[in-house]
């Protein structure tokens, strides 16, 4: 009875583990099999590179340069942001606070990645893009600098929890072996503990990266949708995964447009693919180094 | 490889001639230290002579520890901990009258576990002159290759300073952390069981490292290994629970010790 039900356990437990593996190939597929028909109408060079995206009008363009562009504004605007904030939230939770006030912190931390990304969307309409507007002399607040604000908030839990895990793994010993040849608390952090965090900072940096890529919901709603060539952070953008959620519901299914919002689908696989890699490589480089 | 040992550290000369040049390099008196509420050390009063050798010995949880850790305040780094009582260094007053991090400076350490930094043999060795504000790169590799010569390693990684120092072995670790410790061209160098990981010949030479460093430095070792106070250290003292027990010449303390306690514990009967 017992060998049974051991047999019946490892084999739903083995199936569980499969079934990631799975999801994670039948999406892939799915994905390429809508995406790629785009390819038999439009050459790769011109969706890739082609800087006009007017999917509707006829003959339609399908350039999608604007929204990587677009993407990318936005997300290296919000790393720009997020990154030395967090950086500097991890040192002073895991080096710095006291202990009742590193509690807080952390805490607190973890509230910000609990705010769903609608609600910091609508902030960002209702508060954000009006400042910026009033502050910058804009027509519109709407910008990539709005969304890269809102999403610099997203990102900065990530950042934060897994800078701050780099810190705290630090073999204490090099702390007390810098300390103890006269450094002070600030050139120990500087100059042993940062270094040999080195690998888990980068790791949350693309982490980070991953994490604002892929948010939807508040770019779409906060940084203003005009697919053009962005030229400044101070003018409306349209990142890859608004257009797929303002253009799927609308897109004639079996269409080139159709297809083609897969294909971007694609792109953002392979650019999320890349960050994670990289996240992998970046830590266990970290765990072979101690 | 350390016989150009007298021309290294002589702009030391301008400390030596303050009053301490009679005789006492660090004076406690009535020190006391509590973790957590719980007393480590009790009313230790005691006098480290200008470039001796001290040994200080005692079964695990005696202070040995906590008493070199207070030296150059480490102990702070525990949350918890409290001291009392006065240490004077040059006659100076350590909790009042030197920053700690140049006390740190002038007071080193060598922990009882090589704890070589994540960096190569040659800026583990570099990282305290430039911490402390050394520019010139010809300085900085002077410093380094004089460390690494009184520490006697420098024949061992001469042609691999680039290296990680992990690769290094237990002893040539050990012996790195010396050199580091040397470095930042310190007064008193303190010894936390440098010895206790490693091999007889490893320690053998760290041995000899100490007793050419004497002609420069003042040197604390505690260690538990009794037969090593014995070879290296000009005076003993034995510490138990938190006191001191007798303080006296090497060749005193292991022939006629005035204490039963220190005769029981360095003819093995307890500890």
């Amino acid at each position: 009875m017992s060998r049974k039900f051991e047999y019946f356990i490892e084999k739903a437990i083995f199936l569980s583990g499969a079934a990631s593996i799975v999801f994670v190939a039948l999406i892939f597929i799915f994905l390429l099999k809508e995406g790629l028909s785009l390819f038999s109408e439009v050459n790769v060079f011109s969706f890739l590179f082609g800087t006009n995206w007017y999917p509707i009008s006829d003959p339609p363009q399908f350039g999608i340069l604007p929204l990587i562009l677009g993407s990318l504004f936005v997300t290296f605007g919000a790393i720009v942001i997020a990154v030395p904030l967090g950086l500097g939230a991890a040192i002073y939770t895991a080096e710095v606070a006291p202990k009742s006030i590193r509690g807080i912190l952390k805490s607190g931390i973890e509230l910000l990645a609990a705010i769903p990304s609608i609600v910091l969307g609508f902030i960002g309409i209702i508060f954000l893009g009006p400042v910026l507007k009033n502050i910058f002399q804009l027509q519109s607040g709407l910008t990539a600098l709005a969304g890269s604000i809102m999403l610099a908030f997203m990102a900065m839990p990530t950042i934060v929890s897994i800078i701050e895990d780099a810190i705290v793994s630090v073999p204490k010993s090099y702390k007390e072996g810098s300390l103890a040849l006269g450094a002070t608390h600030w050139q120990t952090i500087y100059r042993v503990i940062l270094p040999a965090a080195a690998s888990g900072i980068l790791a949350a940096i693309m982490l980070g990266i991953g994490r604002v890529i892929g948010e939807t919901m508040a770019v779409l709603m906060i940084t203003g949708n005009a697919a053009i060539m962005p030229t400044s952070f101070l003018q409306p953008v349209r990142t890859l995964t608004a257009t797929i959620a303002a253009e799927m519901g609308e897109a004639v299914s079996g269409s080139s447009h159709y297809y083609s919002l897969f294909a971007i689908g694609i792109i953002l696989f392979i650019i999320s693919f890349i960050i994670n890699v990289l996240a992998d490589i970046f830590m266990h480089r970290g765990k072979a180094n101690r | 490889m350390v016989e150009n040992k007298s021309e290294i550290r002589n702009p030391k000369s301008e400390i030596k001639d303050s009053k301490s040049e009679q005789g006492n390099k660090i004076v406690t008196s009535k020190l006391n230290v509590w973790y957590d509420g719980k007393q480590a050390l009790k009313d230790i009063s005691l006098n480290v002579e200008m470039n001796e050798i001290m040994g200080v010995i005692g079964p695990s949880n005696s202070g040995k520890t906590s008493f070199l850790e207070t030296l150059n305040r480490l102990n702070e780094l525990y949350p918890g901990s409290r001291t009392e009582g006065q240490v004077l260094l040059d006659g100076k007053d350590i909790f009042k009258e030197i920053d700690k991090h140049l006390l740190r400076k002038k007071v080193g350490i060598v922990f009882a576990l090589p704890l070589p930094l994540p960096l190569s043999i040659f800026d583990n060795v570099a990282y305290g002159p430039r911490l402390h504000g050394i520019k010139d790169k010809k300085k900085i590799t002077e410093l380094v290759e004089q460390s690494l010569k009184s520490a006697a390693i420098w024949d061992e990684v001469k042609d691999r300073l680039k290296e990680n120092a992990f690769k290094l072995s237990g002893g040539q670790q050990q012996r790195l952390c010396i050199a580091r410790t040397l470095a930042v061209e310190p007064d008193v160098v303190l010894y936390d069981e440098p010895c206790s990981g490693l091999d007889p010949i490893s320690t053998l030479k760290i041995e000899e490292a100490m007793r050419e460093l004497k002609k420069i430095y003042t040197q604390v070792l505690v260690t538990n290994n009794v037969k090593q106070s014995a070879r290296v250290s000009d005076r003993t003292a034995f510490f138990l629970m938190g006191e001191m027990i007798e303080l006296g010449a090497t060749t005193q303390i292991f022939t006629s010790p005035k204490d039963k306690r220190t005769d029981d514990y360095i003819s093995g009967r307890f500890g």
